[in-house]
Formats: C-alpha cells, structure tokens, sequence
C-alpha cells in the first residue's frame, strides 16, 4: 500500500459557535448547547476556586495543633462551606453541565439538546442559586456542616442556614432539569443509525448519572425545604422537641447524597471509559458490561444510603441490609475497572495529558472504592467513623475520581471546544503534580483517622501533626497543579495551536466535524454505520503510520 | 465528515416546528417524555412527605385520627369530585384539539379552569376555618399559635372543638396539622400553577395555536394537570378517610 500524501491547502475561516455572533447578548441569551457548556464552565470554576480557598484555609489551621489561625467557630464554617461549594456547585454540575452538555448532542448527531430553552433556564437557576450561597456565606457563613444534621441545624445553629438552604434548593432544580434534558436527548434525538448499543460510553454514563438526578434531586429538595420550614416556623417533622424524628432527617438527606456521590463519580467514569478505549486504539473490553455496570451503579447506589447511619439508633437488621447491599454496589464498579484493564492489554497506549488522567482515575478510584469497603463493614465502621479515614476515603473517589475525570476530558475535547490545542508538555506535568499532591494530601489522612483523629476539630492531639504537616504539603503542591491547567487553557485560547477536526485520529461522531463545530453541529444530519471504538485492524494502522479514520473504510 | 455520512430525509413544515428536531412527530415525543420525566421528579418530590405522613401516622395513630376527624369531609369529598371532573374536561381537550375541534376544545379548557379554581376556593375556605379554629401549626401565621379547644367529656359536641382520642395529645395533633398544610399547600401551590398554565392554554387556544399536527402543549399540560389530581386522590383518604373507623366504629 502506497503512503498517502497530504498537502496543506488554506481554508478561509469558517463559521464555528464561537464566532457565529458576538457580544454579551449572544452569550447570555444563547439557546446553543455549546455556549451553555461554556457558560457552566466559567461558572463552576469560580466556584472551584471559591471551595479550594477554603480547602487551603482548613489545611493551614491544621498545619499545627493549636487552633491559631481560625477559631472554632470560624473553622466550623470553613469546613461547612468548602463542603456545600464543592458539593453542590462544583462537582455535581461539573461533568455533566459542561462536557455532558458539549457533547451530548454531538455525540449522538442531534442539533441541540431536545430543550435548549430549558439548558439555558438550567444555567440560570444554578446563577440564582449560587448567587444566594454566596449572599450567605458573605452575611455570615453558616456552621452546621454540609449535612445540615437536625437539630443542630433547625434548633441551634446561629448560622445563615435557611439562606445557604435556599441556595440548595433553588440549584437542585438547575440539576433535574440538566437530567431531565439528557434523558430525553438520548431517547429522542439519536441520529439515523445511532442505536443505543453503538453509542459511546460516555451516553451510557450520562443516562445513567441523569436518573439518579430525576430520581434523587427532589427528595433533597423537599427535605431542605422542610427544614427551612421547621426553622423558620417552629413546626416540628424533624425536631424531637416536637415528636418529631431527627434520624428521618438523616434518611431523607442520604437517600439523596449517597446517589449524588455517584452524580459525581458515574460522568468520570463515562470520560475515562472515551479515554482508555481511544488512547490505546482498541475497542473497550466487554462494551455491554460497562454499560450495563452504569445503571447498576445508579439502581444500587438508591439502595445504600443507610451506610450513613451505622452509629445512629438505626436498626441492626436494617444496618446488616445496607451493609450488604453497600458491598454489592462494588461489584459493577470493579466491572468497570477490570474491563478498563482488559482493554489496556495488548493495545497501543499513547500516554498524552488526558490518558495520564484517565490512569490516574483508574488507580486513586481503586483506593477510594476499597476503603469504602472498610466503611461499608458494620464493625469497622465504628471504629473509622467520623475520624479522617472517612474524609480521605470520599476525597478519593470526589477528587481522585471525579475531578481527576474532569480534567482528563477537558483535556481531551478542548480541541474540539476551543478549536486550540493545549501544551501537552505543561499538561503532562500538571497531570503529574496533581497526581503527586493529591497523594501525598490524602494518604496520611487515612492513617491519621485510622489512628483516631476525628474530622471537623481545629485542633488536635500533637500526635497527628506529622499526618497533617504531610497533608498540607501535599495539598499546596495540589492547589499549584490545579493553577497550571486554569493558566494554559486561558493562554492556548490565544495563542495555542489551531487544532484539527480530529486531532487525536478516532472514529467518534464528535470528531468528525469542524474544531470548533457550526452552531448547528453538523453540515448534514450524520447517518451511522458504525460501532463505538470501532478501530481499523492494527496491521493496517502499521503500514500507514498512524490511524485515520478516513481510511479505515475506502 | 466521513466519506458514508449521508443526508437524512428533512421534513419541512410546520411553523412550530423548532429548528433542531427533524420532525413534528420527534418534537411531540420529546415534548411528552420530557412532561413524563418531570412527573416523576414530582412523584419523588411529594413521597418525601408521604414517608413523613407514613412513619407519623404509624408513631402517633390516635392524635392523627383525631387530626383527621376534625377536617371537614363533606368539603374534602365535593373537591374530590371537583377535581375528578376537571380531569374529564381536560381529557376532553386534548381529545378536541387532536381531532380539529377549536371551538370545543376552548370550552373545556376554560371548563377545567373554572372546576380548578373552584377546588382552590374550597381549599381556601377550609384553612380558613383552620385558622378560626387555631389549627395552624408553629408560627407559620404569626399571632395565631397553634392552640384549638379541646372537647371536653360529657360537654356539649362542639364542632370547632377539637375531640381528642384516647392516646393523643395536642402536641401530637400539631405534628397532623403541619404535614396536611405541608402536603395540601403543596399540592395546592401545583394547583395554581397548574391554572396558570391553562390560562396560557386557553389565550393560545383562542389564537387558533394548536392544530392535529400540533397539539403537545395541550397534552403535556393535561398530563400534569391528571398528575396533580391523581395527588389529591391519594391524598383526600389518606388526611380526610383514615382514621375516622376510630372514632365510628
């Protein structure tokens, strides 16, 4: 086979989503799920950087064992806040609202998502909700943790909750109706061919992380409202006082925030799935069990919240039943992680920026998972709750697992977002320092609680110091890594490397358009013909130096 | 673009048709499933308080039958009825408006706006006598705590009293009356929406908007209406029904 040659012919600029129409109106009213993803992403970035303050202000006060930078009271909001910012306005909308939103309609070959006029009305709330969470925290914070536990929260907190509550309420509704679009999406608007078995696995995780937020959301929304009620009025659900119960309280708050864990974590999966099987050029290992495995994770993750209440009067049996549903709830995602492997072997892995962060997801979610197991046991789980174990266990699938999944997809589409290439130098070493530093944080951590070191104190026994020195050396070479991407992306949108339509050579829908796409996506409706991941043989990739798609068929 | 990458058949048409659908039938069955999904956020977002309704009633069964007892049954049943009715009218619309029919179809709109309107005003009358009869819960009216007299043996029956079964206290009846103005506020504040969405129905209608081709907004907005009925039918035997064999037999 003779080596094709290419020649560079110089195309006048075409018409993309970013430069279809300028100025603040065309952003601020925009109906494009494009530029909505955009506006999420500039969103959820203030936020991260709002939460990482905070994260940089617990880890300083407890760089020794004195409380000398913050008080008690002042580090009890700290925690609280980077909590609910983190929570709440970062990591549940991440994924989802920006690369989800980008790439949904792409992904299966639709012009837009089924309700663009509701993906805008989505941004907005998540604004007003946002806006209020800050009104508060400005006002004067709040302190009850960002569990919100009763009574501490109805009866004697003198925080802003009822505030920071409303700013929940109001954004859960950004989060249904962001599910509520991509589940219709992707029963709709598939493009002729696209059947539900050729879609990438990136949609199956998507599907899945949009049920729970149907199912979950509202649950939490009713339950915030009641305890704003509850404070505000002084009736009585939850309020012993009253005759009311404070474990239903628990109940309802963890029947939603244990599935929100899996808001957070199912979206990475579905990158580092598009990462695994694209970066080294082989179709995924066992494509229905992972795409089953998302759905089990988002049925039996509604099945386990009662693992919150090990040390609550709730009932043994009850507790034995959570237990063991808790373990089951391992096994789909072990699924994942074992057909990841599977698919690594023998394949011809390229190490770029984004792979980096999809092997890192696959070893620190591997952590996070197995720790989990310890907690999920109803013996241990006396003994590590409430210590530090805990917070480095759920750092380690929120920030190992979901942030670092984040990052790896950023990575991976920005050419297709900003139509620019990042430095792939900077960006490996970025991957490597936020790999080293969220390390060397969280570790220690889980001696630390395993020693006994509760969570939420400002100070602590001299003991733990060196746990914590460690961790706060950690956490600043972590907070430096996560500045190099936010400066790199801000620079390659100027000055980076125009990016191809399909600058890593793979078969996916969204690539085989323009970087950046027309509004409309498309020139054409796509028709498909072919499976997800669906790569030439490897002989032929060899004889012609590199894969192209374009090839692969004529 | 790939080389096999062909061009789907385009349809066309209708003004309503918005740009990114292909079809006015893959719009009016995303249209439907979105209402559908919706649903069943709101199904979850009311079980909240039916979990709470469920572990209270089973903690504290007499001072909820005698919560129960109090309400007025008579009012309960005719909104039932009301509300049975105005889902036969929307029904009826969205049958109208599928087959061509403007003119009937704006009349059982504003049929069902009018029997929606009529279970609020019912409603208002009933917390109304609430309110006389000091049953708001906690401070959510302020200057009028939760404070009912209570029925004494051998009195007088006194229908603003309220009669206490063996077993219940006033406190206890409080924690009734703050989950039926939770539940029934709710679901009236859906009610309002809900007639605020018929009105929408019925300006639009009246402009000749909606045709056989194009009739999903009457639809979608029948089936929230249906699911805000289908509500009350769980919720009318569950605070008005259960409960009264305790005190009759």
């Amino acid at each position: 086979m003779k080596p094709i040659e290419s020649f560079e012919v110089p195309l006048p600029p075409r018409v993309n989503y970013l430069n279809a129409r300028y100025g603040l109106k065309s952003w601020l009213l925009t109906r494009d799920h494009k530029r909505i993803a955009l506006l999420y992403l500039v969103s959820i970035t203030f936020f991260f950087f709002i939460g990482g303050i905070y994260a940089m202000m617990i880890r300083l006060e407890l760089l020794t064992p004195q409380g000398d930078l913050l008080q008690s009271t002042t580090y009890n909001k700290v925690f609280t806040q980077h909590g609910i910012i983190m929570i709440f306005f970062f990591l549940i909308p991440s994924i989802p609202a920006t690369l989800g939103n980008f790439l949904i309609p792409m992904m299966i070959g639709a012009k837009d998502l089924a309700f663009p006029r509701i993906n805008l009305l989505s941004w907005y709330i998540y604004l007003a909700g946002g806006l209020i969470t800050i009104y508060a925290l400005l006002a004067g914070g709040v302190d009850t943790g960002w569990t919100f536990y009763t009574p501490y929260s109805t009866t004697y907190s003198n925080s802003y909750v009822v505030a920071t509550g409303l700013g929940i309420f109001i954004n859960g509704f950004s989060s249904i109706l962001t599910g509520l679009n991509f589940i219709v999406t992707i029963h709709t608007m598939r493009a002729p061919g696209m059947t539900w078995f050729r879609m990438p696995l990136f949609l199956w995780s998507h599907y899945a992380t949009s049920l729970i937020m149907v199912l979950g959301t509202p649950v939490i929304a009713i339950t915030i409202l009641l305890l704003a009620f509850e404070r505000l009025a002084h009736v009585g659900i939850f309020n012993p006082a009253l005759g009311g119960d404070p474990v239903l309280f628990q109940h309802l708050f963890w029947f939603y925030s244990h599935p929100a864990v899996y808001i957070m974590v199912l979206p990475a999966m579905g990158v580092v799935s598009e990462l695994i099987a694209n970066f080294s050029r082989k179709n995924i290992f066992g494509y229905s069990f992972v795409a089953f495995s998302s759905l089990a994770i988002a049925v039996f993750g509604f099945l386990v919240w009662g693992h919150h209440l090990f040390v609550t009067p709730q009932s043994v049996y009850a507790g034995m039943i959570f237990s063991f549903l808790s373990f089951a709830v391992a096994i789909p995602s072990a699924i994942k992680v074992f057909n990841w492997t599977a698919t690594l072997y023998k394949s011809s892995i390229s190490y770029d920026t984004p792979m980096l962060f999809g092997l890192g997801f696959i070893g620190l979610f591997t952590i996070g998972g197995m720790t989990g197991l310890f907690l999920a046991s109803l013996g241990t789980d006396v003994h590590l709750s409430d210590t530090y174990f805990v917070v480095a266990h759920f750092h380690y699938i929120m920030v190992g697992g979901a942030l670092m999944g984040y990052l790896g997809g950023l990575h991976y589409w920005w050419p297709k977002i900003s139509g620019r290439m990042y430095p792939e130098g900077w960006g490996r070493f970025s991957a490597l320092v936020i790999f080293v530093g969220f390390n060397l944080t969280f570790l220690p951590q889980f001696v630390a609680g395993y020693l006994g070191m509760p969570r939420r104190y400002h100070a602590y026994p001299p003991e733990f110091q060196v746990f914590n020195v460690l961790s706060t050396a950690g956490a600043s070479i972590l907070g430096f890594g996560m500045l190099i991407p936010a400066i790199y992306f801000i620079w390659s949108m100027r000055y980076g490397k125009h990016a191809e339509a399909n600058p890593w050579h793979l078969p996916g829908l969204e690539w085989r358009t323009q970087s950046p796409p027309p509004t409309e996506n498309f020139d054409v409706t796509p028709v498909v013909t072919w499976d997800a991941y669906e790569f030439a043989p490897r002989a032929e990739t060899e004889v012609v130096g590199r894969f192209r798609p374009e090839l692969e068929r004529t | 673009m790939s080389s096999e990458a062909t061009t789907a058949p385009e349809i066309h048409g209708h003004r309503s048709l918005q740009h990114h659908f292909e079809n006015m039938e893959q719009q009016r069955e995303a249209g439907t499933l979105g209402m559908w999904v919706f649903l069943v956020t709101e199904i979850m977002f009311f079980g909240g308080m039916f979990l709470a309704y469920t572990l209270y009633r089973n903690l504290y069964p007499a001072a909820f039958a005698s919560g129960s007892n109090h309400l007025d049954i008579a009012l309960g049943t005719l909104n039932t009825g009301v509300l049975i009715l105005s889902s036969f009218t929307m029904a009826m619309a969205v049958y109208f408006t599928q087959t061509g029919k403007p003119r009937p179809q704006v009349t059982c709109l504003i049929l069902t706006l009018i029997l929606g309107l009529t279970f609020l005003g019912v409603k208002a009358v009933e917390y109304h006598d609430k309110y006389e009869d000091h049953l708001i819960p906690g401070r959510l009216f302020p200057g009028n705590p939760f404070d009912p007299a209570v029925q004494q043996e051998g009195q007088p029956i006194d229908p603003h009293k309220l009669h206490l079964l063996p077993g219940a206290t006033k406190e206890r009846v409080e924690m009734f009356y703050w989950i039926y103005f939770a539940m029934t506020g709710m679901h009236a504040l859906h009610m309002i929406i809900g007639a605020g969405l018929l009105t929408y129905l019925i300006i639009f209608s009246l402009r000749g908007y909606f045709d056989p081709e194009y009739h999903s907004p009457v639809e979608v907005i029948g089936l929230y209406w249906h699911f805000v009925d289908i509500v009350w039918i769980f919720l009318f035997p569950l605070l008005y029904l259960l409960g009264r064999h305790f005190e009759h037999g």
